[in-house]
């Protein structure tokens, strides 16, 4: 039955290769075993819906007016073993395809440290996976790989058959991070922690892009990720490590201003606790990280004096930047001690101004007027 | 005064004259054909002199039948708006290739998709359903009106004045930018500052009241005013499935209300229930909007399911086939419809246990919706089909609905859904099955009670060129988007890079230049079929050969509906009328006891409409002087003790008379 039906998609499937369906083509194995899936799936309704599309048709042929000549039984309106056989009919398919739905939803759950490499070639013990660390920003994309302690802003490599571990967050609203032909997508969402393990089977440069719309720069969220083979991906790492600037959080602060359709940047020299202050969302100084706060009240919070650390916990309204402390200082009891405190106020003067401009997502100004609803409105990424 | 800006913002709010689009020429030509077309209507309206006639007859009206007709009207006008944002999608898509930008920059385009998607399911579907089933259930349950007529206006103007703001955002102002759903934090005030997003939560709130009250008023309709002998397994099944979506309204809508009463705190006042500062949570937001959220489609889709049965047994000459285990079909997509919302977001990593749950529960509605198909199929079985214009969409309906039910199925699979979310075969998706099922569902509809409503058919030529339009045209649009979606192509993407899309996203766009004919096609039939209306007219009040309580009344039905109150002995009530040879009642009529028209809908809903423009736009004084207002009329308004009269014996015996005269004529 089923050779049948696969043989009937034939065509459909040529088709698609034919213009390039990269969901149906994959060069990660983890997207193949997706694509097996959305296959397999179609095929098993195909076993039902194909019957019930012939049968609309040729009942509407065969009864209709003009056809005298078929039987007509307008009062016949039940019959227990024809009802039991159209339940039964979807039933059987939905079991079939449930207890495939659980099976494949467990193995392939992008937290599941990958089991293999390719069909038949299991992950060696000896191979450590590539950690990359995604930070999704209005309106690009931040990789770090903290193994190597370098960045890339919109472009991405990998070692062939190297499984790959991501952690993703996002610096200010929600988006969706997708290579189709590595493995299928998972949400970046600011303050939260998505992972997605992976693995590409094939060297070549494939299209990745953001697949949750997330504002103006939308469209151009896109970066190229590079499958490599070991040597190629040891120089473009020597490569980044040689040309590139240095990624503190200074230069983050500023990168991670809106701007659109950005051009491939490279980091050496990344601050090894940037990602997890950019998902602690407090790589700005002052700002307290949303696990201290988390610490605090595990703790059983602070009770009224907790209230004067709330202002540092405002993160991204339109004011945050520069709003941080009032007349004076706050600062939590519970982490630093006095002399800490004011060492770190000390520090706080010699930095460098920062850009106090309200910045927001909508932030890039208007195409035609910079002047909007009487709210002034700076033009923020410049 | 002028030169005071203090005094400015107090009178004005945010409004100034920068808030006009003046800049944009696309808008400003919009506007002056609106404003060409309004000066021309309300001249014409003026010099028919149509106003009193409009407002005694229609604005204020109670009768649950031309309340439905006027949510007809308003979505019929909505879709042309809806489906403009639709054409303008396409021809940008379809355009911005090569490095070209299109003809629409982001702050455009993110709106008019924002809009279209807002458009078509809050203002097209939604009143287009809730007409259908004002107009149908009333008469298909032998009642003389709904339980509660004047909620019954009121929520009809209501939810007019949310389609009024929403248009209002196209000239003044701007619309939101943020998507359909509108998702945190991208929609809180730190990254839409501007009133785009206030005119999205203000049109959605006004509207909802009048959608839950809707659904409280057709409930209790359902439940308390069936004629005598109808018990709830000879109720017609589109009355049933009415029933089931508005339980599903009364239960999802607060929902809605309250997920985006939360977002206007934490726009207005600075709570932080979705932002991410002081420990808000944006995908807290996104639950609860998609508890709203998947319930809303089967609100949609179930009155749909309802009317293609109808159609089916009438246009089959046959009984429904399993009237009871559809019933039961409809009543477990009711329940299920509570426990799959996570489906929209399996994305979001909420690990393997919680996607598989809301996988398979997902697919489980596949079992009574398949059900549901197979019982369509053996009524056609032995039956006589004419194949008529509400039949034609039936069956377009059928091979239609089962591809987006079947690619519904594979997206519910949580790992395809991976590769698959938030692509174009999802767009696909959701099309198929809102076209598919919903849209051709209510052109169905249209067709089959149209001749009930006005007493004449509507034209079958130009009927059969906007089926043929419609349909043909929806696969050109839609089937390329599969495609697109296997090929990795996200929604709502403004420019491409890869060349080789461009030939599918033109075949999509000549797609939608086929509907566009279709939709044209409908409106020239309205107009031929009221030009040659007297050829067309149904005498009988039966055109289709029946079998519900709807036709065995006149066409129009009198605003009494049925001078007797008539006693249900079988499911097809008008058929086993017909078959035990029943007699229309001649004589022997009494006064019939119904209720007053009154301004007070049309009243409360402009001033709900001026309180929203004013928080949309900052005017606290007006905000304040309109809400205040608007709680004195409603408290006024329960002192008004003129809320009923008889329609006199001599009056129902003239009506009654008349139509016996119209029989005669019918039969000679």
């Amino acid at each position: 039955m089923n050779r049948f039906f696969a043989i009937a998609l034939l065509p459909l499937l040529a088709l698609l290769t034919a213009c390039n369906a990269v969901v149906m083509s994959p060069s990660g194995d983890v997207a193949a075993q997706q694509r097996d899936l959305v296959v397999v799936s179609t095929i098993l309704m195909l076993i039902i819906i194909i019957p019930v599309m012939v049968l609309t048709v040729f009942f509407a042929w065969k009864y209709r007016q003009s056809n005298t000549d078929a039987p007509y039984d307008p009062e016949w309106d039940h019959s227990t073993q024809l009802e039991l056989i159209i339940w039964a009919a979807p039933l059987l398919i939905i079991i079939c395809l449930g207890a495939v739905t659980w099976m494949a939803t467990h193995l392939l759950d992008p937290y599941r440290p990958l089991g293999r490499i390719s069909p038949g070639k299991a992950v060696s013990q000896t191979v450590k996976p590539l950690q990359v660390e995604v930070v999704a920003l209005d309106w690009k994309w931040l990789f770090i790989y903290p193994e190597y302690g370098i960045a890339s802003v919109n472009e991405m490599a990998a070692p062939v058959d190297r499984p790959i571990d991501f952690r993703l967050t996002s610096s200010a609203v929600m988006n969706s991070f997708y290579i189709p032909a590595l493995a299928g997508q998972i949400y970046t969402m600011p303050g939260m922690q998505t992972k997605l393990s992976a693995v590409i089977n094939h060297p070549g440069a494939y299209q990745g892009f953001s697949a949750n719309y997330s504002g103006a720069g939308f469209s151009g969220m896109r970066f190229t990720f590079h499958g490599l083979a070991d040597d190629a991906f040891d120089t473009w790492v020597a490569d980044v490590k040689a040309k590139g600037t240095a990624l503190d959080r200074m230069t983050y602060l500023q990168l991670e201003r809106p701007s659109e359709n950005v051009p491939v940047q490279h980091y050496a020299n990344v601050d090894p606790e940037l990602f997890s202050a950019v998902l602690n969302r407090c790589v700005e100084r002052g700002k307290m990280c949303m696990s201290e706060m988390d610490e605090i009240d595990a703790k059983g919070g602070l009770g009224m004096a907790g209230i004067y650390n709330i202002r540092s916990l405002e993160y991204d309204k339109y004011t945050r930047r520069g709003a941080v402390f009032g007349p004076e200082p706050t600062f939590v009891v519970g982490i630093c001690t006095t002399e800490e405190a004011l060492q770190s106020s000390m520090n706080l003067q010699t930095l460098p101004p920062l850009n106090t401009a309200p910045f927001t997502g909508a932030g890039l100004p208007r195409p035609s007027s910079t002047q909007l609803f009487g709210l002034q409105r700076r033009p923020s990424n410049t | 005064m002028f030169d005071n800006p203090e005094l400015i913002k107090l009178v004005f709010g945010r409004l100034t004259l920068e808030s006009f689009p003046l800049h944009e020429p696309i808008l400003v030509a919009t506007f002056i054909v609106v404003a060409l077309g309004g000066i021309a209507l309300v001249g014409a309206l003026t010099y028919f002199r149509l106003w009193g006639y409009l407002w005694r007859e229609w604005f204020t009206t109670v009768d649950h039948k031309r309340i439905g007709i006027m949510y007809m009207i308003l979505g019929i006008v909505m879709l042309l708006r809806g489906f403009a944002d639709a054409i303008m999608i396409r021809l940008q898509q379809a355009m911005a290739f090569n490095g070209s930008e299109g003809y629409l920059n982001a702050h455009h385009f993110d709106q008019v998709f924002t809009a279209h998607g807002v458009i078509m399911i809050f203002f097209v579907a939604m009143p287009l359903v809730t007409g259908l089933m004002n107009f149908v259930v009333p008469l298909q349950i032998g009642a003389r009106d709904v339980s509660f007529p004047f909620l019954n206006n009121f929520s009809f103007w209501m939810t007019t004045a949310g389609a009024v703001l929403v248009m209002m955002s196209l000239f003044v102002g701007e619309f939101a930018k943020t998507g359909w759903l509108a998702y945190p934090p991208l929609s809180g005030i730190g990254y839409s500052p501007d009133p785009g997003m206030d005119y999205y939560i203000w049109a959605l709130q006004i509207a909802g009241v009048g959608t839950l009250l809707s659904g409280v008023n057709l409930l209790a309709t359902i439940v308390k005013m069936r004629a005598p002998g109808m018990t709830m397994m000879k109720l017609p099944i589109f009355t049933w499935t009415a029933l089931c979506t508005n339980v599903l309204i009364v239960a999802a809508f607060p929902v809605l209300t309250a997920v985006l009463a939360l977002l206007t705190l934490d726009r207005y006042i600075g709570t932080n229930f979705f932002t991410n500062d002081f420990g808000g949570n944006p995908m807290m937001y996104v639950n609860l909007i998609w508890i709203w959220g998947h319930p809303e489609v089967y609100i949609l889709i179930l009155p749909a399911f309802g009317i293609f049965s109808e159609v089916t047994s009438t246009f089959s000459r046959k009984r429904l086939f399993g009237y009871t285990s559809m019933v039961y079909a409809t009543v477990v997509i009711t329940i299920l419809a509570y426990l799959v919302w996570l489906h929209h977001f399996f994305t979001m990593g909420s690990g393997a246990s919680v996607n598989s749950f809301f996988g398979i529960t997902t697919m489980i509605i596949s079992i009574p919706t398949g059900a549901k198909i197979f019982n369509w199929l053996f009524t056609m079985y032995r039956g006589r089909i004419r194949f008529e214009l509400p039949m034609m969409w039936t069956i377009a309906f059928m091979l239609t609905f089962v591809i987006g039910g079947m690619t519904g199925v594979l997206l519910a699979v949580p790992p395809a859904d991976f590769v698959l979310h938030n692509s174009l075969f999802l767009v696909a998706h959701f099309h198929n099955v809102i076209i598919g099922g919903v849209l051709f569902g209510l052109f169905a509809g249209i067709y089959y009670w149209f001749p009930k409503a006005f007493g004449f058919r509507l034209d079958p030529f130009w009927g059969k060129m906007s089926f043929w339009f419609w349909v043909v045209g929806f696969y050109f649009a839609f089937m390329p988007l599969y495609i697109l979606g296997l090929m990795g192509v996200t929604r709502r993407l403004r420019t491409f890079e890869d060349p080789s899309l461009q030939i599918w996203f033109t075949i999509a766009g000549f797609g939608a230049f086929l509907v566009a004919i279709g939709i044209l096609s409908f409106l020239i039939q309205i107009f031929v079929s009221i030009r040659n209306r007297e050829s067309l007219r149904d005498l009988t009040g039966d055109p289709w050969d029946g079998r519900t309580l709807e036709w065995s009344t006149a066409s129009p039905p009198p605003a009494y509906n049925f001078a007797f109150t008539p006693v249900i002995h079988d499911l097809d009530s008008w058929y086993d009328m017909k078959k035990r040879g029943y007699k229309r009642p001649e004589k022997g009529f009494r006064a019939i006891h119904m209720p007053s028209n009154t301004g007070s809908g049309v009243i409360l809903s402009g001033l709900s409409l001026v309180f929203g423009f004013a928080m949309i736009w900052y005017i606290w004084w007006l905000a304040a002087v309109s809400f205040v207002a608007l709680l004195a009329w409603s408290i006024g308004h329960t002192f008004n003790y003129k809320r009923d009269f008889h329609i006199s014996t001599d009056e129902v015996v003239a009506s009654e008379n008349a139509r016996t005269e119209l029989l005669a004529t019918g039969l000679k």
